[in-house]
């Protein structure tokens, strides 16, 4: 579909407001619908359709799997570290309330950075899953 | 209108359009669950069951072909377990309490606690996400690692054909 000129620059219109969307429903998640979870699918969509537009060695160079393998990881490392970072604050594991010296403080702050890792891990496994599929050579051409 | 849908999947033998109506399923789900109040889960089925999903199934029908094989035997073992589970959920449902009564357990137990002291001692607004973030932070971090599980299964297996594919000449 590269040569599909409306659909080149609808897409390019369209990807940075998919990308503000997942931004706002992360961060507004606090107040109205949304999450971490909501929020990786929908940037994982914004990458996806880049992909399916310009094609697929486009989007690897865009966000190479180096960079997807690690957000895999690293999502999970993020949530665990806020535990650890409860812990190491004299709390017990997950407890947000000593993230900050006002404990309604530390609970925002700890939703924030539990969901920022929910996001990571979320759109870097759709990612992954998306690249492998479509890299793979159909079953009749081999 | 779920209902026309389902009949639709269970009959078509053209994958394509079965992909493509699970997805019109999927947003009425999303609808559904709008309607019942549940934005949260309403926005997670129509971006994963109707957005994702859908993309990654015709990328999987893209690989195997789009029509429907004829099967080689009549199923009906499996029918019968089908049938047999599908009678054994409905009989068990009766015994819940009824649909949205305030008095049912769970509505007993810790939600009203949640209700109440959730944004005066979270600060969040969202309910959902308080509940989601901070009280069940532990739920949620078992929540990531089935994905990360999942997305560490599907590198370790399909990675590995690739590569080795692309070794032979």
């Amino acid at each position: 579909m590269r040569g599909e000129l409306v659909l080149r620059v609808i897409a390019k219109l369209l990807i940075p407001y998919m990308l503000l969307f997942a931004l706002y429903v992360q961060f507004h998640g606090d107040f109205g619908p949304g999450g971490g979870f909501q929020a990786g699918v929908i940037t994982a969509a914004a990458v996806i359709f880049y992909a399916l537009i310009f094609g697929l060695p486009e989007a690897r160079r865009l966000v190479p799997d180096a960079v997807v393998e690690t957000m895999v990881a690293l999502g999970v490392l993020i949530y665990l570290g806020v535990g650890f970072a409860g812990l190491a604050l004299g709390g017990n594991y997950l407890d947000y309330f000593v993230l900050a010296r006002d404990p309604v403080d530390g609970q925002h702050r700890g939703i924030f950075w539990v969901e920022l890792g929910v996001l990571v891990t979320v759109a870097g496994v759709m990612l992954k899953i998306f690249y492998i599929f479509a890299a793979r050579p159909r079953a009749d051409e081999q | 209108m779920m209902a026309a849908t389902v009949a639709a999947i269970v009959v078509q033998r053209n994958l394509f359009s079965v992909v493509v109506l699970a997805g019109v399923y999927s947003f009425l789900m999303a609808t559904v669950l709008v309607a019942l109040d549940a934005v949260d889960v309403g926005m997670t089925e129509a971006s994963v069951g109707a957005g994702i999903s859908t993309v990654l199934l015709l990328g999987a029908l893209y690989l195997a072909g789009g029509e429907e094989a004829k099967p080689l035997v009549r199923p009906w073992l499996p029918l019968t377990v089908s049938a047999v589970v599908v009678g054994a959920l409905v009989y068990g449902s009766l015994g819940l309490p009824a649909f949205s009564d305030p008095d049912a357990p769970p509505h007993k137990h810790v939600v009203p606690r949640y209700l109440q002291q959730g944004p005066v001692e979270t600060g969040v607004p969202n309910i959902v996400t308080a509940v989601l973030a901070s009280y069940r932070g532990y739920d949620t971090l078992g929540e990531v690692v089935v994905v990360f599980t999942a997305g560490i299964g599907v590198i370790a297996l399909l990675r590995g054909v690739a590569r080795r594919r692309e070794r032979r000449p």
